[in-house]
C-alpha cells in the first residue's frame, strides 16, 4: 500500500506522522514528528543527546507506545500490529545489550530460538553472521571480555539473525575507535546497498551522517528542525568558503581585495583571507586561481570549504551540535527514555 | 578488525511459530549458565548459610539441654535452617539478574522477539533450580559429615532435596516479582534486611513450643518460613511426619503461587510494547 506521499512503506519503508511521546511530569521527548524512509535507503536520525533520538526508536520499535500520532514501519501499525513490526525488525539499542556471561554462539544460540528458527537453521546462519562481523575467533569467548567494537558487532549480527527487511540502529558506533567506526560504517553501508536492507540509524556524529546517511533528519528538542539529503540540507544553509593563504604574509590585505568580488569575506586564519562564495565553488575556484595568477600574487595554501552538517544545525537551532552536547550535560537534561518507561504520561 | 561483506547471507530465512516448549529450554539454559559461570555469586550463596550452622551449633549446643527439645544434636536440629537461608540468596539472586537483564537493555532484546512470557519467567527460575539442587545436595552432605542425622533415612533425603528446591523457586518468585519492578540490582539487594528478619521470627531457633515469649511465638506461629523449616527438620528428626511435610510443600507452593502471580502482572507492566 502507498503512503499518502507516494512512498511505499508496504515492503520495507518507514512512514511516521505527528508522532508524540509525553513522559511523566509532561516531558515531550518526542514532539510530533513526521518523517519517511524510503525502501532500502540508510536514514540518518541526528541530534545531540537528549534530543529524542532513542525514544523515537523506541516507538519505532514498538518498545514504547506513542502518546500520540501514527508511525508505520514495513507496512505495519505500529500500535496496532507491533507483532508484524517486531517479526519485519531488526535493532541494535543504544545499550549493546549482551549477557556478558555468555559467549557469542551462546547469544546466537538464544535469539535464533526465540525467534522460531530451527536449531539447524540457528547454529548454521549463527555462525555465518559472526563470520561475517568477524567475530569467528572470540565466538566462544565469553562476551565480558569483549572491546566496546565487538560488543556493537555482535549486536549487529544479533539484529541480522532472522532476516529483518528494516534495520534500526541506536548510536552504533558511540564510544568506539575510528577504526571499529569504520568497519561498523562499511557494514551498514553494505547492508543497505548491496542487500536492499532500509537503515535507520539515530548519531550524533555529523561524519557518521555525512557518510552514510541517503537521507537525514535532524533533531533538537524533540522536533525535526531539517530534513533532506546531506547535501541538499548543506546547499540549502551554506556556501562553501575559500581561504587563501599568500606566500608573503604581508599580501593579506591585497589578497582580501581579490577576494572581495566572489563573495562575502568571512574570518580565516590570521595568515590568510577567506571569503563565503556567492555561487557553486567548484566553478568559482578555478577563476579565483586564474584571478591571484594575473595579479602576481603567490599563494601558499588555497582551500575550499564545504557547508558542514554542522552549520545546517547552527543555522536551523541557532547552536553548534558541539554546544548543544555540552548544553544537554550541563542541565543533565536527557529528554530520553528512563530505563524503565513503562509509564506513560 | 576486519569485517568480510562479500559473502552476504540470504535475507530470507526459514522461521517456525516459537512455542513456549522451544524458547523456555534455550532461557533455562541462558539461566543456568549465567549461575555456574558468576562463582561469586554461587559460593557465598552457598556457604554462608554453612558458617551460620557452624556458629549456631556451637554457640547454641546447649539449647538441646532444655526440656522438650527434640533432639540432643543441634546440628541436626539447626541444619533444616541452611536451606531456607539459601532460598533468601535465591530472593537476591533472581531478582538481581533481572534486574541486570532491565537495567543494561537484556530485557529490551527479549522483548523485540516474539517471546513468549511464560517461558521467559520459566527460564529465568532455572538458574535458582539448579543452585538449589546445588545447595541442598551440600548441605546434606555437610550436615551428615558434620554429625547430623536424617531420621526418614535415604528417601527422606530425597524428599528434603525436592521441598528445598520448590522452596528455593518459592524464593525466587519474590525476586522475580522484585526484579521485574526495579531497573538497579542494587534495590534487590536491600531487601535483603528485610528477608533476614522475616526469617529469625521464626521456629529456625527454637521449636515454636518453647519459644518463650509470646509475642515471638506469635509471630512465628503465623510466619510461612516457620512451617517450612518444620516439614524440612521433621525428615531430620521425626522420621515421616505427614503433617509436617503437607505445610512445608503448602507454604513453599504457596508462597510460589503468589511470587509467579506478582511476578506475571509485574512483567505485564513492564512488557509495554504494543
Amino acid at each position: 500500500m502507498p503512503s499518502s506521499n507516494g512512498v511505499p512503506t508496504e515492503a520495507n519503508g518507514i512512514e511516521v506522522s505527528g508522532l508524540v511521546r509525553e513522559f511523566k511530569g509532561g516531558v515531550r521527548a518526542v514532539d510530533e514528528i513526521d518523517l519517511q524512509v524510503r525502501p532500502g535507503e540508510i536514514y540518518g536520525f541526528l541530534g545531540p543527546n537528549g534530543a529524542g533520538k532513542s525514544t523515537t526508536v523506541h516507538m519505532l520499535t514498538t518498545l514504547l507506545p506513542p502518546t500520540a500520532g501514527s508511525a508505520r514501519v514495513a507496512g505495519h501499525d505500529v500500535v496496532e500490529d507491533g507483532a508484524a513490526v517486531r517479526d519485519a525488525i531488526g535493532a541494535a539499542l543504544q545499550e549493546a545489550a549482551l549477557d556478558p556471561n555468555l559467549t557469542a554462539r551462546d547469544h546466537m544460540r538464544l535469539q535464533g530460538a526465540l525467534h522460531g528458527m530451527s536449531k539447524a537453521d540457528r547454529t548454521r546462519r549463527g555462525d555465518e553472521l559472526i563470520e561475517r562481523v568477524g567475530l569467528s575467533d572470540a565466538a566462544d569467548r565469553r562476551v565480558g571480555g569483549y572491546s566496546g567494537g565487538m560488543k556493537r558487532r555482535l549486536d549487529l549480527a544479533l539484529a541480522l539473525l532472522h532476516g529483518p527487511r528494516v534495520l534500526f540502529l541506536d548510536e552504533p558506533t558511540t564510544g568506539l575507535d575510528i577504526q571499529s567506526r569504520t568497519a561498523l560504517w562499511d557494514e551498514v553501508a553494505h547492508l543497505s546497498r548491496d542487500e536492499g536492507m532500509t537503515v535507520f540509524l539515530t548519531t550524533q556524529y555529523l561524519e557518521e551522517a555525512d557518510q552514510l546517511a541517503d537521507h537525514l533528519g535532524i533533531i533538537d528538542h524533540g522536533r525535526i528542525v531539517a530534513e533532506g539529503t546531506p547535501d541538499a540540507l548543506k546547499a540549502e544553509v551554506g556556501r562553501p568558503t575559500v581561504e587563501v593563504v599568500p606566500a608573503d604574509h604581508a599580501e593579506r590585505d591585497r589578497a582580501a581585495d581579490l577576494l572581495r568580488p566572489f563573495g562575502e569575506l568571512v574570518p580565516g586564519t590570521p595568515q590568510g583571507a577567506a571569503v563565503r562564495l556567492d555561487h557553486d565553488g567548484g566553478e568559482r575556484l578555478a577563476d579565483i586561481i586564474r584571478t591571484f595568477d594575473q595579479a602576481d600574487v603567490k599563494v601558499a595554501n588555497l582551500e575550499l570549504h564545504e557547508a558542514s552538517l554542522n552549520d545546517v544545525f547552527l543555522t536551523k537551532t541557532g547552536r553548534s551540535l558541539e554546544g548543544a552536547q555540552r548544553e544537554a550535560a550541563e542541565e543533565g537534561d536527557t529528554g530520553e527514555q528512563p530505563a524503565l518507561e513503562g509509564a506513560p504520561a | 578488525m576486519e569485517v568480510a561483506t562479500a559473502a552476504a547471507p540470504p535475507l530470507a530465512v526459514r522461521r517456525e511459530r516459537p512455542s513456549i516448549w522451544t524458547q523456555a529450554p534455550e532461557l533455562a539454559r541462558r539461566s543456568i549458565m549465567r549461575t555456574l559461570r558468576q562463582p561469586a555469586a554461587v559460593i557465598p550463596a552457598t556457604t554462608f548459610p554453612l558458617m551460620l550452622l557452624a556458629i549456631n551449633s556451637v554457640g547454641l549446643k546447649s539449647a538441646t539441654s532444655l526440656p522438650g527439645f527434640p533432639t540432643n544434636s543441634y546440628v541436626t536440629f539447626a541444619l533444616a535452617f541452611a536451606f531456607i537461608q539459601a532460598g533468601v540468596f535465591a530472593v537476591i539472586g533472581t531478582g538481581q539478574n533481572l534486574a541486570e537483564d532491565n537495567q543494561g537493555g537484556f530485557f529490551n532484546r527479549l522483548q523485540l522477539t516474539p517471546i513468549n512470557p511464560a517461558a521467559l519467567v520459566a527460564g529465568q527460575l532455572a538458574g535458582t533450580l539448579v543452585l538449589g539442587l546445588f545447595q541442598a545436595a551440600t548441605y546434606i552432605s555437610v550436615g551428615l559429615i558434620a554429625g547430623a542425622h536424617i531420621e526418614a533415612g535415604f528417601g527422606g533425603a530425597l524428599v528434603m532435596v525436592v521441598l528445598s528446591i520448590v522452596i528455593c523457586l518459592a524464593f525466587g518468585s519474590i525476586g522475580l516479582a522484585i526484579g521485574m519492578r526495579v531497573d538497579a540490582p542494587e534495590k534487590v539487594q536491600s531487601v535483603f534486611p528485610l528477608l533476614f528478619v522475616f526469617l529469625f521470627l521464626s521456629s529456625m531457633s527454637l521449636p515454636r513450643n518453647l519459644i518463650q515469649t509470646d509475642w515471638f511465638r506469635e509471630i512465628a506461629t503465623y510466619n510461612p518460613v516457620s512451617y517450612m523449616v518444620e516439614g524440612l527438620r521433621s525428615l531430620l528428626i521425626a522420621g515421616w511426619d505427614g503433617e509436617a511435610l503437607a505445610l512445608g510443600f503448602g507454604c513453599a507452593l504457596g508462597i510460589l503461587a503468589l511470587g509467579l502471580t506478582v511476578a506475571s502482572l509485574g512483567l505485564k507492566e513492564r512488557m509495554v510494547r504494543t
